[in-house]
């Protein structure tokens, strides 16, 4: 019926919008895809395919060990990341108790914290020899990305009927075999989903393993810097870079056909309900317990660890951010509050050019109807891209004069902003695309041409919305990690910049200072998506597309 | 067969079922009629061990059931809404409590062909769920929950929700059926018209 109405306004409509208005709209963001991130992958391309580099970079010892851990860290914290998340993803999807919001954004809420913070928090809460180790590194991505199978499995979970469960038991069904027989397979694709996300997401790791794994874990991401800032084999990174996108193309597809088979849609509301026996209300509080404490833990502990010096509480490591200086006339080298001060002005640049950009091709694509589709896609590309790649790209691409802006600083904004793009499309275009086009009509017959319309109802409807973005994408600036690293300059560090230093240093005092950088950039983040989240649920932000 | 009571079932302070009390005899087919709300389908969760009763006892074949597991207790249940497993054909459908039983594989697939005969949708092993009618899917949910050889069937206002044609002729196959099997069953229905075809005494609930 949807599409039938689609189809109506599309052809019979006769208060069409102006021929000029969404390539108008379109072309500041496909102008800034084009000129950051299309043209600096095909700059990319250019240097590898020149005939010495993919052999060169490939003939570098130690690749293959890098490739098979990348890989092995990314197959086992996918895989235990699913386990672990079944028992919160279960509750969450089927009981109703007091604090059920608390625990769900308690469990979201790290999966959207800066790498650096999670890195932080596992280097505080890890006892010293596991520092460096693999088992670090896949513990924080599993604390990373519970929130993945929480929100895609049980979201799967929350409408499975309860009956379908019934049917199976009263067919002579035990609890296990009604698990594998029945539940399993039913999850599955949303299983597979979470699967792909937590596999992309742990193989293109950055933050996490630069601060956990060590010089003895390189991951292709960490391979990749190390090579174009300390070897200055660019071609090397570029080629790595390449191989790696390959890798996630192959990954998305595979999961692709995977999901394909086998979905079932079932309608209707979530089935939640209380725990009825003693001892059920016992199990769901027991685990509610648990994954409360392990979400906030690691956090806790970090917050702690910049309160402590010499074995004693103290505010020293706070009282001191301040001053560079560890002893008079020993300088640190980091300066944790021009650190703060500038991951602020980026944050703030980013957050406006994003806002402007996203929301013009949100208008665009919502406009353009079915043929936005391209350019939803093509700003969507910069968040499958890693980091670090985007980064590279943007280096390599702006070092020649006409575009020598390797040095310039606000290079950095707009690599955030590439990122930030696609989370202000998604915030902003269910909104749109809630508009019934009968406000429209109603508008015109109150004698409002097609354009005056569109302005008074579609522009006016994306403002608030547009705020709550922003915050986001600032949000996302503050903890950008990956392609800061490559764009960084002396004495222009990003705070995440500022606490891999810090927590790299060795000495107490640094190392707490790093933490207490963190802290702030834990606060900063975490209230910045408290306050979306509640504007999202409020205006129906980030809604599945309906159409 | 089945003994069941005094049984009450609350939520909250809200009674939902207050010192029900039930005889069913082997073979018997006895129909609940009373308008919805009076607790006729918390009745048949009770039986089938998906809701654990506040008070009263289930008794099956002289053994105390009340709080034996459902999947232990050899009690079928046709849902109103059927509840097929959409992810499996109408022969794997048919087979599943088979399956949890680990019969051997030649065993189910006999069973399963005999089952799809006896309800008249010989051939469609293979459909998938999603493409099957209305009543082809009662048909089927009626075959999956007899191929365990239930002690006793219950069966949750089976024929809701399909037209008065197909309604008429599904009441006389479902009452064929039961008889042809010696199933034990109770039907809970809202049409005092549907439970004198089908069952051979009805209970009247809600109605003082």
């Amino acid at each position: 019926m949807e599409r039938d109405r689609a189809a109506l306004t599309l052809d019979a409509e006769p208060n069409t919008l102006p021929r000029w208005l969404v390539p108008a709209l379109a072309v500041l963001p496909a102008t800034f895809l084009a000129g950051l991130y299309f043209w600096p992958l095909g700059t990319l391309l250019t240097r590898v395919i020149q005939p010495d580099s993919i052999g060169d970079a490939l003939q570098r010892p130690g690749l293959a060990g890098v490739v098979w851990f990348t890989f092995w860290q990314a197959l086992s914290s996918t895989v235990l990341t699913l386990a672990i998340g079944f028992a919160p993803a279960y509750l969450l999807a089927r009981y109703r108790f007091l604090g059920r919001h608390a625990l769900l954004a308690l469990v979201t809420v790290p999966f959207m914290l800066p790498t650096v913070v999670v890195g932080a928090a596992f280097l505080a809460l890890l006892p010293k020899e596991w520092h460096g180790t693999a088992q670090a590194v896949v513990i924080a991505h599993v604390f990373f990305n519970i929130a993945v199978v929480v929100r895609l499995v049980g979201a799967m979970w929350a409408v499975l009927p309860t009956d379908l469960t019934a049917a199976a038991r009263t067919l002579g069904a035990s609890p296990a075999q009604v698990l594998r027989h029945v539940v399993l397979p039913l999850l599955r694709p949303s299983l597979w989903a979470a699967a792909t996300v937590v596999f992309l997401f742990t193989f293109t790791s950055f933050g996490v393993v630069r601060l956990l794994g060590g010089p003895a874990h390189p991951t292709l991401e960490v391979e990749i810097v190390r090579r174009a800032t300390q070897l200055g084999d660019v071609d090397g990174a570029a080629v790595l870079s390449l191989l790696q996108l390959l890798v996630l193309a192959i990954a998305v597809w595979i999961s692709a056909r995977l999901q394909r088979r086998g979905t079932h849609s079932f309608t209707g509301s979530s089935h939640w309900r209380r725990a009825r026996s003693r001892r059920e209300q016992c199990a769901v509080f027991c685990v509610a317990a648990a994954v409360a404490i392990v979400m906030l833990l690691p956090l806790t502990v970090m917050v702690s660890r910049s309160l402590r010096l010499g074995g004693r509480w103290t505010l020293i490591a706070w009282r001191e951010l301040g001053s560079s200086e560890v002893r008079p006339g020993v300088s640190l080298g980091v300066d944790p509050i021009a650190s703060l001060l500038t991951s602020l002005r980026f944050a703030a640049v980013a957050a406006v050019i994003s806002v402007i950009v996203g929301g013009l091709a949100a208008l665009a694509i919502a406009a353009a109807r079915r043929r936005g589709a391209l350019l939803d896609i093509g700003l969507m590309l910069p968040l499958g891209t890693s980091a670090v790649t985007v980064g590279l790209g943007l280096l390599i691409t702006f070092d020649t004069a006409p575009f020598d802006w390797r040095g310039r600083w606000w290079l950095i904004p707009l690599g955030h902003a590439l990122v930030a793009i696609p989370f202000v499309v998604r915030a902003v275009l269910p909104v749109l695309r809630a508009i019934p086009s009968d406000q429209r009509a109603a508008a015109a017959t109150l004698g409002a041409s097609p354009a005056r319309a569109w302005l008074a109802i579609d522009v006016r409807r994306v403002l608030r919305p547009l705020v709550a973005a922003s915050g986001l994408a600032g949000a996302i600036s503050l903890g950008e990690f990956g392609a800061t690293t490559l764009l960084t300059r002396a004495g222009r560090e990003t705070m995440p910049i500022a606490i891999a230093q810090l927590l790299g240093r060795t000495g107490e005092l640094p190392r707490a200072q790093g933490f207490a950088l963190a802290t702030i950039l834990l606060v900063a983040t975490a209230a910045i998506i408290v306050i979306v989240m509640g504007a999202a649920e409020r205006e129906g932000l980030f809604d599945a597309d309906r159409h | 067969m089945l003994t069941v009571t005094d049984v009450a079932v609350r939520f909250g302070a809200r009674p939902i079922l207050d010192g029900m009390s039930l005889e069913l005899a082997t073979g018997e087919v006895v129909a609940l009629v009373g308008p919805s709300g009076v607790g006729k389908s918390t009745l048949l969760r009770v039986i089938a061990g998906l809701l654990r009763p506040d008070a009263g006892s289930v008794v099956l074949a002289g053994r105390d059931i009340t709080t034996l597991p459902t999947h232990q207790r050899n009690i079928g249940l046709m849902f109103q809404d059927e509840q097929l497993f959409p992810h499996l054909s109408v022969a794997r459908n048919v087979g599943f409590g088979l399956r949890m039983q680990r019969q051997p594989r030649a065993t189910i697939a006999d069973r399963v062909v005999e089952l799809l005969q006896l309800v008249g949708l010989e051939g469609f092993g293979d459909r998938a769920i999603g493409r099957l009618s209305g009543g082809e899917a009662k048909r089927v949910a009626l075959a999956r929950a007899l191929a365990p050889r239930p002690a006793v069937l219950l069966l949750d206002e089976p024929l809701t929700g399909l037209d008065r044609e197909l309604h008429d002729r599904l009441v006389v196959d479902l009452a064929a059926l039961l008889r042809a099997t010696g199933t034990s069953a109770l039907l809970v229905t809202h049409d005092a018209e549907e439970a004198t075809a089908i069952a051979d005494r009805t209970v009247r609930m809600g109605t003082q």
